[in-house]
This record gives structure tokens, sequence and C-alpha cells, in this order.
């Protein structure tokens, strides 16, 4: 009886001494994270940042309705039934809000995208979603999800293609 | 007996003498009299690059700049930078992400130094309608032109040099002018290409193309960090490729189309990095090759992410 329980509380120690260190080691490849992902800075339109500087001391509504003094270049084809404040911090607008209450910066928004589209940002930590440039074997500069998903309407735009080859056929 | 005999009607010569005489006199016009023909001969008896030395390669290489330079009155450095070891270069290209822009066509024109007239491409983009009949190539179209794209009803497909593992085009040359290198990228030595084209034939991909005219492209407009191998001015009658713009990725970078592709659909690095982006492709994507039935064993991974 006494052996029996020793070993069990042998196995509890050790899986609480699994859980301790591989927490340990999520959380500092997150602190490694921002300096490893080198990426540039949020795609702010011009004299929008930060948002303090008007929503200072301006009171929170936290009712969902459509927008007619400001942003008004925003329409919401984002997740259906979502509103500002499922990604904006109401209290303090130069942050973002993770759904764990976590605040990040905008610098690290893809934290937030991760937290739906999980697969997407295991890919693009591998280097494989989205687009990279720098070296193939040194440093690389990476783009935040936002420098080519508009947040508010993520869909890419159909763009203009360049000009087809010329046929054979025209090549004098 | 005498060689040369004075007569009424004339000199008269045997034939033999006739023979030398007219040999040393026809290579008596042909010697070099000035530094343009100095440089042609040294062209003409230039050695095959894998058998030159360094040396050798230097004096090639600075007789090419001397050459460039008076036909475009501008700089232009030609190259020669070596394989890096342990390097086997890889090409992913995520088929859900092209959306046919062409932006890597003519990105890699502006790298490359082809020529803009006539026009020519190394890469091709083919467009395929969704549905049963997959990559159907005998009804793919390279000259679709809509509005916008993408288009709902088709998906794009890039195709350049698929850089071969066991490439047929390099085993047709008769001049050894193609081989395959270190770091696995299939180059050309231009001045030894004869221009038979039966490496164009050979390659399945039809990614191997031919100057049929002088290339024209303006000097301002020509890339001045040439590689031997790779983008330097090329001339009228020899077969070019995409060599994964050898010039950049072997001093570290990026090939020109990776770095322009709008969605990040193009991924580049090395397939002996168990770290690299290809390798993580190749790991944890559907991944195909083209016409890997043909077993050329291309580095040219297409991939689904």
């Amino acid at each position: 009886m006494e052996e029996q329980n020793k070993a069990a509380w042998l196995l509890c120690f050790i899986a609480f001494l699994t859980v301790v260190f591989s927490s340990a080691r999520i959380h500092a490849e997150e602190q490694d994270m921002s300096k490893k992902y080198f990426v540039p800075p949020p795609p702010f339109s011009p004299g929008i940042f930060p948002c303090s500087q008007c929503h200072q001391g301006m009171p929170v509504n936290k009712r969902p309705r459509v927008l007619k003094d400001m942003h008004l270049d925003i329409t919401l084809k984002h997740m259906p039934g979502g509103w500002c404040f499922d990604c904006h911090n109401p209290d303090n607008r130069d942050k973002l809000r993770l759904t764990n209450g976590t605040l990040v910066s905008f610098e690290e928004s893809y934290k937030l995208c991760g937290q739906c589209h999980g697969t997407v940002l295991r890919d693009w930590k591998a280097g494989l979603h989205g687009k990279r440039t720098g070296m193939w074997n040194g440093e690389k500069q990476y783009r935040l999800c936002v420098h080519c998903h508009w947040p508010h309407e993520p869909r890419f735009k159909p763009i203009k293609p360049l000009p087809p080859p010329v046929s054979p056929t025209e090549i004098k | 007996m005498r060689k040369i005999v004075k007569k009424k009607d004339g000199i008269h010569l045997d034939r033999r003498t006739f023979l030398k005489g007219a040999a040393l006199g026809l290579a008596g016009t042909a010697l070099p009299l000035n530094k343009a023909e100095a440089s042609f001969w040294e062209t003409f008896f230039q050695k095959h690059f894998r058998e030159m030395n360094d040396a050798e390669i230097k004096q090639v290489l600075s007789r090419l700049e001397r050459e460039y330079e008076e036909k475009y009155k501008k700089a232009i450095k030609v190259g020669n930078e070596k394989a890096i070891p342990g390097v086997l270069f890889g090409y992913g290209l995520d088929l859900s992400r092209c959306i046919g822009c062409r932006k890597c066509v003519y990105a890699c024109v502006e790298e490359n130094n082809q020529s803009k007239d006539p026009q020519l491409h190394w890469i091709t983009v083919l467009r395929f309608k969704k549905g049963e009949k997959w990559i159907y190539l005998e009804e793919s179209e390279r000259y679709y032109n809509p509005a916008e794209v993408p288009e709902k009803e088709y998906f794009y497909m890039p195709v350049q040099c698929q850089q071969c593992e066991n490439p047929p085009c390099v085993r047709v040359c008769p001049t050894q002018a193609t081989w395959k290198d270190p770091d696995g990228i299939v180059v050309i030595d231009y001045n030894w290409c004869i221009g038979c084209r039966y490496c164009m034939a050979a390659c399945p991909y039809g990614a191997r193309r031919f100057n049929w005219a002088e290339p024209g492209r303006k000097p301002e407009e020509i890339n001045p960090q040439t590689h031997y191998l790779g983008n330097r001015p090329r001339i009228k009658g020899v077969v070019e490729k995409c060599t994964f713009c050898i010039q950049r990725t072997r001093n570290g970078r990026y090939p020109a189309c990776v770095e322009v592709c709008p969605t990040g659909a193009r991924k580049f690095g090395n397939l002996l990095d168990p770290k690299s982006e290809i390798r993580y492709a190749i790991e944890h994507k559907r991944v195909f090759r083209l016409k890997e039935d043909l077993h050329t064993n291309p580095k040219f991974y297409y991939f689904f992410a």
C-alpha cells in the first residue's frame, strides 16, 4: 500500500515537472518570437495612431451600431456578427485584446489572428504562409497578417494581371 | 630545284610553295590587329568552363566585362560565385495561393536580362479550368487576359525550369555546354552553346528558350549584377532558361520571383536543411512534382497549403 502511494506521488510529481517545463518552453518561444520574426511596423492609415489621441477621455459605447462620424471606410466583412471590441480593447485603444483578456500591441497582431486561424499562424511561423523576403539562409523579413489582409475585410482583392506573352506568330 | 622561277610571262612557283604562302597569308590577314580582334581570338580559344582554373576564369570574366562595357557603355559585373557546400536548392509553389497575376514573369525579365524585343520569358503561367480533368496540360491556356485575376472558374500554375536532378537536357547536349552544378542548378555556358536546340527538344517542361535574334534590351535596362552562368547578357543563337537567379541565391538572397510574388505563393530554400521552409512544405503539405513519371526528379515542388 505504502509503496503504491509513493509511486503515485512520484508520477504526479513527474507530471507536474513536465507541465511546468513545457509551459516555460512555450513561454520562452513566445518571448523569442518577437525577436525572431522581424516584422515591419503595422500599416496604419496616416495619422490614425495612436488611437488614444481621439479616444482618450471619450465615453465608451459598447453597443454595436453603424458608425456615422469616423471610420467610415470600415465595413466589417470579417466574422459575421463581429464587432470592434472583439479585437480592439475598449479601455486602452492603443492595444488589441485577446479573448483571454491579454493585451497585445499592434506589432503582435498575429497573435490575435491566430486565435481563430491557428493552422495559418503555424504555417506563417514556419515561413510557409505569406510572403517572406530577405536571405534564404539568413535574416528574413516577415510581414504581419494585416500587411496583406485588411483586417476588417480580409479577403484578397482581385488585381489586374500583367500582359500575356506575345504569341510566336506575332514575333517578327 | 629552285622554287620560284622568274619567266617572261611572270613569276612561276610550284604548288607546294604556293599553298604554304597562301596559308601564311591567310593567317596573316586574320591575326589580331587590334584589341577587339584579340578578344575574338580569346573567345575562340576559350576552354570549357569546368576545365579552366581560377586564374583562367578570372581572365575570361574580365574580358567579358570589357566587352560588355564597350557594348552597353556601362559597368557590368560578371560574377562566378561557386556552389555553396551542403546546399541543394529546392523551390516550392503554393498552387492554392497563386492568383495568376504574372508579376513573377516580368520581375524575372528585369532581373535576368532577357530580351524584350523579341520578347523572351523564362516563366510561363498556365491557366486551367477547375474541374474533373485536373492538370491537363493540353487544355491549359497561357494567353489568358481577363480584367482581373483570380477568376472564379480557373486556377493558375506557373512553370519554369524544374532544375531536375536527372536532367534530360544535359544528357543530350553535344558540346556539354549545359550541366548540373553541385547545388542542383542546371546551368548553361553561353560561350559553348552552339544553338542546336537539342536540349529544348529534350526538356519535358518547355522551360528552355532560344535567342532567335540578337537580344533587344536598352543599356539602361541591363541589370549590372550578373553571373557567368546566369543572367549575363546573351547573344543571338544561344539557349537560356531559369537558373533560380543564380547571381542572387548563391549570395544568400531569394530569387526575384519569390520576392515579388504578392501572395507569397513562392517558397525557396535549402533541401538539405531540415529547418528550411521548403522542407516544411514537403513534410507537412500535399506535394507533387510535374511529370513525375518521367523520372526527371525535379526540385520544383508544387504544393497546397
